[in-house]
C-alpha cells in the first residue's frame, strides 16, 4: 500500500522565477561514460531541470570538440537532452570575467531559446570559487537584458543579498568546491543563509559527494539540489540518481515533519513510570 | 587573404567576407551553432551583414553536457 505522509501532502510547489518544477533535483549532463548512460540517469533522477554548456566547435568536425567520451555523438547528446523533456538550464561554467559571462549567456539564449541561466563567473582556479565581484556585475546587467538568473555563488551571506539586490529571485550557494564531492563544507553559513532569507529559493549547487549530503541540506530547509559529478562518476549512475532522488525527497519530507532539537543530555524514549525491579532509596 | 583565429586556432580566408560565408567555408553552419567576434556575441540575425577582417578572433560554439 502506497502511503502519502500529511507533511508531503501539505508541501509547497518548488517555484522558480514563477515557474512550478515538479522536481527538487536539478542534474547536470556532463562526465557520464556514455549518451544512454547519461539518458537513463536523467529518468532515475525524475528531474525536471537539466544543466548544460556551450564549447567551441571545430570546424568540419561538428561533433568532436567534447572531451568526454559521453558527448562524442553530439547529435545523440542533444537528441536525448530533447527527448528528456526537461527545462534546460544553460550555464557560463569557466567564464572568469563578466563579460565572457554575459557574451556566453547570450550565445546560450540564441541557441537554447531560455532565458533561464545559470551564472558562473569563476575566482580562483584551484577551488573554482565563484568571484564575488565579477558575479553581482555580471548578474545586474543579465537581470537587465531579461534573463532569469540562477546564480553558483558561495555561502556568504551579504554576497546573496548583494545578488538578491541586483535582481536575483534565486540563490545556489556551493556545498563544497566543485567536483570534490567533500559535502557539506560550511553548515553555519549555509543555515545563516536559509534563516536570513526565509522566503528565497536556496539550491545547494555542487560539491555533494553523497546522497546524505544532500539529504541534509534538505533537512536545513534548502528547496533543491544541484548537481553533476556525484552522479556522472559513480560506478553506477543510474542508481546513484536515484538514490539521490530518494534522499531528496527524504530530507525535504523530514523538514516539513520538523526534526526534533539536539540535547546534549538522554531522555528516556521508554517511559519510566512503573519501570520494574527499581526501588526508591 | 585574411588571417584570423578561429575557436583559438589560426585560420585564413582567400577574401573579404560575411560571417554567414564563412561559417559555410568552415563547415559550421548550423541550427546549433553561436558565435561571437572579437568576444562579443553577434546575433544570428546579423550573419549574413557582419563582414570579418585580418585579425579578428572569432568564437563558434555548440551544445556540450553540463554541470
Amino acid at each position: 500500500m502506497s502511503v502519502q505522509s500529511h507533511a508531503t501532502s501539505t508541501d509547497t510547489p518548488f517555484v522558480l522565477y514563477g515557474e512550478t518544477l515538479s522536481s527538487r533535483f536539478i542534474l547536470g549532463t556532463a562526465l557520464y561514460p556514455s549518451p544512454q548512460s547519461m539518458r537513463d540517469s536523467i529518468a532515475a533522477a525524475n528531474t525536471s531541470m537539466v544543466t548544460l554548456s556551450l564549447r567551441r566547435q571545430n570546424p568540419n568536425t561538428p561533433s568532436s570538440v567534447s572531451q568526454d567520451s559521453s558527448q562524442q555523438d553530439g547529435d545523440t547528446f542533444w537528441q536525448y537532452i530533447r527527448d528528456s523533456g526537461c527545462r534546460l538550464l544553460p550555464n557560463t561554467a569557466g567564464c572568469k570575467t563578466p563579460r565572457e559571462a554575459i557574451n556566453l549567456a547570450e550565445m546560450s539564449r540564441e541557441i537554447f531559446n531560455t532565458d533561464w541561466l545559470k551564472l558562473e563567473v569563476v575566482g580562483d582556479d584551484y577551488n573554482l570559487q565563484p568571484c564575488p565581484f565579477g558575479l553581482v556585475e555580471a548578474a545586474a546587467e543579465l537581470v537587465k537584458r531579461g534573463f532569469k538568473v540562477l546564480p553558483y555563488t558561495t555561502d556568504d551571506l551579504v554576497l546573496g543579498q548583494k545578488l538578491l539586490d541586483v535582481g536575483c529571485e534565486v540563490l545556489m550557494p556551493w556545498g563544497a568546491p566543485i567536483g570534490t564531492g567533500q559535502g557539506l563544507m560550511n553548515r553555519y553559513n549555509l543555515r545563516t543563509l536559509r534563516e536570513r532569507l526565509p522566503d528565497i529559493p536556496l539550491i545547494v549547487d555542487a560539491g555533494l559527494g553523497a546522497p546524505s549530503q544532500a539529504a541534509e541540506a534538505m533537512e536545513m530547509g534548502y528547496d533543491g539540489i544541484l548537481l553533476n559529478t556525484a552522479v556522472a562518476k559513480a560506478n553506477d549512475p543510474i542508481g546513484m540518481a536515484h538514490a539521490f532522488a530518494k534522499a531528496i525527497e527524504a530530507g525535504r519530507e523530514a523538514y516539513l515533519s520538523g526534526l526534533i532539537h539536539k540535547s546534549q543530555t538522554a531522555s528516556p524514549s521508554t517511559p519510566t513510570l512503573g519501570q520494574p525491579f527499581w526501588h526508591q532509596t | 587573404m585574411l588571417t584570423l583565429s578561429l575557436n583559438n586556432e589560426p585560420h585564413t580566408l582567400p577574401e573579404p567576407m560575411s560571417l554567414s560565408q564563412a561559417m559555410e567555408h568552415w563547415g559550421l553552419c548550423n541550427a546549433m551553432a553561436a558565435a561571437a567576434i572579437n568576444g562579443e556575441f553577434v546575433p544570428r540575425s546579423q550573419y549574413t551583414t557582419v563582414t570579418l577582417h585580418d585579425g579578428d578572433t572569432i568564437d563558434i560554439v555548440k551544445p556540450v553536457g553540463g554541470g
